[in-house]
């Protein structure tokens, strides 16, 4: 059987347009695929390399997992170590760390001799508890153990820095799904050379149909033409070079083509200026810097620096470009492009189950019921019934490796849950250079993870039936119309069209939350709260001894976390599970198969296995981010190597 | 090299004819006092120009600093790849996947041969080579044969230049740098987790204008970038002069932007142009958004102790207010 696999089989690698190293092969059927597996092919290491680091450094960590979305390890890795602070203070459990053997907090070089004899000590060990007004907290001192008595007030996130954070992620997604759209996945729907046969005087009067947006006229459209056409007649087609380019597949009339091709240009323009957002609260994008227990940027209307009404300015305008972005070309974009390409609304889901965790709070992260993004799970494409989901409960989320270059200790065939999960590395696949893997045992870096058992598709899909699911007004309301519109409909929804249309839809319902948080944060403000900062977060005087924590995030690709275990001030055991492991891991040992490969296999014929469109149109649909994650120990704390990638 | 399209086309564009093409070659080798056998031999260079060619290769990396040069706004990365190069090799937005985009790897080496910028990053790992593959290649063996027939590689990021992330200690896949593989090229490092976009676009476009590599430091990156300490050219430098420090987050003086020197900042010891370029056309930096400098641009950053710990050595900056201006060095 595997012999006749190996002849057979079509390789797809590398897959581009994601993040990261991803590799599919499929088993043919003529044209059609009978079995697809899909490979995660590059390791790197961060779990492992964060054991022993001081828990409020791991979010610099965690966030280099992955630069696209470039706020969410980052951002989960924060709430993950505030959650197990959080948790401690709420159990009453002995708090304060002995720190003193451990390398940073207790070899703070400055301690003995600052200049001019200026006390030079650790900021947050010495000052901290002075400074925060906290009444109930513990005498200064280290290894100094004391019952928690915090009042609620006292264990906040300010409210401030919650809004902050919200407006960060929201910022994220809008970004990161609009140029995942023109960037990554519109070119498997349009076809850049047919633009150049268009007409840009009825390119312009298409545009003009569809939205308002003012960069619709003839000549800047016939401008880019001319552009294009001097470029393609360079001879050196670049990073459209050797494409699909002609494939019966495009459907696509040249007007429509030139109009995208003139927006892939646009919102390359647009996203570096919203993307400013990032760097006004945290300095650079990508990449901005957070802060354990706030966010690291101060409020000050009266200097120059911080947030001040300069920057508040600032704010706002990045806010409405995304709104009028996303409003007057990506929405009106996805909807006509849909248009064209209804046949995929009725291919490319396969799992019918779905999973989310929930973000962007309102009242506290310890409260789901304030989430915009509901935490539930929906099985069998069943929208009336959302299942309840524990993330602590080891029986829900396991991770297995049957398929996958690890080994556990109790054998290949059983499943862990993050807290007590395992990753010891061994790749057993066959020796680079190859042609195809070794799919009847293991084949991809990355693990299995399934909700009692089942596997789960994560993501924008996701979310949307979430929301629609407990009757959120404005995503039904977006939902029926856009299918309305179509003519399509519900069960096209769970599709590889469908996943194209929820991202866009939850782009719109973002976009006018961050005017919401934006409207807040100034209200706050003005009530004279400038508060950004939650200080016994940051210090290690009330830190647990033990503590655990799990950092939730609805990452733009779906639902992620980071179980945290931290230990005398350090971090003991951190594992992360990740959208794209959901999405993209392989085969359990039930043989199930993760998301992409029963997307795959749900009714995929080609045109050309010589030219696999049709595959890049589905997997993109998932926005693949295959960037690697990985776990460092095991329960027991033996060094071992323990690699997982998402 | 240094041309985007070539001169004539650029001029069939705006409407001139091959005929007075001929003929502006023509008046330009007689401005230039060459004999007229040159004529079409300048014909034939300016016809023939094309576009150079870049190769960018992804190993472990985070996709950030793809993501990074895509931020650049002068130039722009659209107007570099419509203008000035052909960016033949880019996983994250090329259009051809699999076999395709071998394809067009292999077309531009053999194409250009001896010509094209091999741009890089991530780090590669050489614990296992089935650690980290494309194509069913190892990163290493890419590593390899793309960097033969390079003209130049410019390392980008910290991963790439000197290791980064995954070198890390305890550097579980044995994670290296480009310059510990190859020895035999000229090599940049434009380093930073992310790097300043326009360091990256900066080194490209000295490269096609003047056709040479930039000034290096010792660690082989640009010295217009990487000249000076973030301290030295950081706007709240008169602070740390007068002792005026943030002691913890939001307090008065962070509010007030204070030195962030005892909240750990890297920024005396991190050669980046951050505080002068900043980040995302102007807008800001980390320590102007309250946050110390994390030293990313620096060889094994990661592991120089919390980030919230000071690296700065006071033993050697006692006495009074401005004598340890220059910085730390001096």
């Amino acid at each position: 059987m595997s012999e006749q696999k190996s002849t057979d089989r079509l390789v797809v690698d590398p897959i581009t347009r994601i993040e990261g190293h991803l590799r599919i092969e499929a088993e043919m059927d003529g044209n059609t695929i009978k079995q697809a597996y899909s490979s995660g092919t590059s390791v790197r290491g961060i779990e492992r390399i964060l054991q022993g680091r001081d828990p409020r450094d791991a979010w610099a960590f965690a966030q280099r997992i992955c630069g696209v979305c470039t706020l969410v390890h980052g951002m989960a890795s924060i709430r993950g170590v505030e959650h197990a602070i959080r948790s401690a203070w709420q159990s009453n459990a002995p708090l304060g760390v002995a720190t003193g053997k451990h390398g940073p907090l207790g070899q703070s070089p400055m301690a003995a001799s600052g200049p001019d004899g200026m006390s030079m000590p650790h900021p947050a060990m010495e000052r901290g508890p002075k400074k925060s007004g906290m009444k109930h907290g513990p005498p200064q001192g280290r290894g100094h153990a004391k019952a928690s008595s915090a009042a609620p007030a006292d264990m906040a996130i300010p409210p401030n820095a919650q809004l902050i954070r919200n407006l960060m992620i929201g910022t994220q997604f809008v970004h990161d799904h609009v140029m995942h759209f023109y960037h990554l996945h519109a070119l498997d729907w349009v076809d850049v050379l047919s633009a150049l046969k268009a007409d840009p005087t009825k390119t312009a009067a298409l545009a003009g149909s569809l939205s308002r947006y003012p960069r619709s006229s003839p000549g800047y459209f016939r401008d880019m033409q001319t552009k294009l056409k001097v470029f393609a007649e360079s001879g050196q087609l670049g990073i459209f070079g050797n494409a699909y380019w002609g494939h019966p597949g495009y459907k696509l009339p040249p007007e429509v083509n030139l109009m995208a091709l003139a927006h892939y240009l646009d919102a390359l323009s647009w996203q570096r200026d919203v993307v400013k957002v990032h760097t006004i609260f945290g300095g650079k994008n990508p990449h901005p810097n957070f802060v354990v227990g706030g966010v690291p940027c101060p409020i000050n209307l009266d200097a120059d620096t911080g947030i001040n009404t300069r920057r508040l300015a600032q704010l706002q305008e990045a806010i409405t470009s995304m709104r009028t972005f996303v409003d007057q070309v990506y929405l009106p974009d996805i909807l006509a492009i849909a248009g064209y390409y209804k046949e995929w609304g009725s291919r490319g889901e396969g799992l019918g189950n779905f999973l989310t965790v929930g973000d962007l709070p309102s009242n506290g992260m310890d409260d789901p019921s304030s989430f915009l993004f509901p935490r539930g799970v929906i099985l069998n494409r069943d929208l009336s019934r959302v299942y309840d989901v524990d993330l602590t409960d080891p029986t829900e989320i396991q991770e297995f490796v049957s398929h996958s270059w690890y080994d556990y200790r109790g054998g290949k065939q059983t499943g862990l849950h993050p807290w007590s999960g395992e990753t010891d590395l061994n790749y057993s696949g066959p020796a680079p250079p190859y042609k195809h893997l070794d799919v009847d045992n293991s084949y991809s870096w990355l693990k299995s993870p399934r909700w009692r058992g089942k596997p789960m598709e994560v993501g924008p899909l996701a979310r949307v039936l979430m929301m629609y699911a407990n009757r959120d007004a404005q995503a039904k309301e977006l939902v029926d119309s856009s299918l309305s519109l179509l003519k399509l409909d519900q069960r096209a929804l769970f599709s590889t069209l469908g996943r194209t249309l929820a991202r866009a839809l939850e782009t719109k319902i973002l976009c006018d939350n961050l005017q919401s948080w934006y409207d807040r944060l100034v209200a706050n403000i003005k009530q004279g709260d400038t508060r950004t900062f939650n200080e016994r977060y940051f210090d290690p005087a009330y830190w647990p001894k033990e503590g655990k924590g799990i950092g939730i995030m609805e990452a733009p690709r779906g639902a992620l976390g980071h179980w945290i275990v931290m230990k005398d001030g350090l971090i003991d055991n951190y594992q992360c599970v990740v959208p794209t492991t959901w999405n993209a891991g392989p085969r359990d040992p039930n043989g199930q198969t993760g998301a992409y490969e029963a997307a795959l296999q749900d009714n995929h014929t080609l045109v050309d296995q010589a030219q696999p469109l049709e595959i890049l149109r589905t997997l993109h649909s998932f926005d693949p981010c295959l960037a690697c994650a990985v776990h460092l120990m095991d329960a027991h704390g033996n060094e071992q190597l323990k690699v997982k990638i998402r | 090299m240094s041309s985007s399209i070539s001169l004539g086309e650029r001029l069939s564009q705006q409407g001139v004819s091959r005929r007075t093409f001929v003929k502006f070659c023509a008046t330009t080798a007689s401005l230039l006092a060459l004999p007229q056998t040159a004529v079409p031999q300048m014909v034939a260079a300016l016809s023939a120009a094309r576009r150079p060619s870049v190769i960018w290769l992804p190993f472990q990396e985070c996709t950030g600093c793809t993501e990074a040069i895509l931020r650049s706004h002068a130039p722009t990365l659209e107007s570099l790849i419509f203008d000035s190069i052909s960016l033949d090799y880019q996983h994250t937005i090329m259009a051809a996947a699999g076999d395709q985009a071998e394809r067009s790897r292999h077309d531009a080496m053999r194409d250009n041969k001896g010509q094209y910028l091999l741009l890089v990053d991530g780090s590669v790992p050489l614990g296992n080579k089935g650690y980290s593959t494309i194509s069913g290649q190892s990163n290493v063996d890419m590593l390899v044969e793309s960097a033969k027939d390079a003209a130049a590689i410019v390392a980008i990021g910290t991963c790439a230049s000197f290791g980064g992330i995954p070198k890390a200690n305890p550097n579980p896949t044995g994670a290296v740098s480009v310059s510990n593989i190859i020895t035999d090229k000229p090599i940049i490092n434009v380093s930073g987790c992310p790097p300043l976009p326009i360091a990256i676009t900066a080194v490209l476009a000295h490269y096609l204008t003047f056709n040479t590599l930039p000034a290096l430091d010792s660690l082989n990156r640009p010295l217009a970038f990487f000249g000076d300490t973030i301290h030295d050219r950081c706007y709240r430098r008169p602070f740390f002069e007068q002792r005026k420090f943030a002691k913890s987050f939001d307090d008065e003086g962070a509010k007030n932007g204070w030195c962030l020197f005892e909240l750990g900042c890297k920024g005396p010891e991190t050669y980046n142009a951050c505080a002068t370029v900043k980040w995302n056309q102007g807008t800001s930096f980390p320590i102007e958004s309250g946050h110390p400098c994390l030293g990313c641009s620096e060889p094994d950053f990661w592991d120089h102790g919390s980030f919230y710990q000071s690296l700065f050595p006071w033993e050697r900056y006692k006495a009074k207010p401005g004598a340890g201006k220059g910085g730390p060095n001096h």
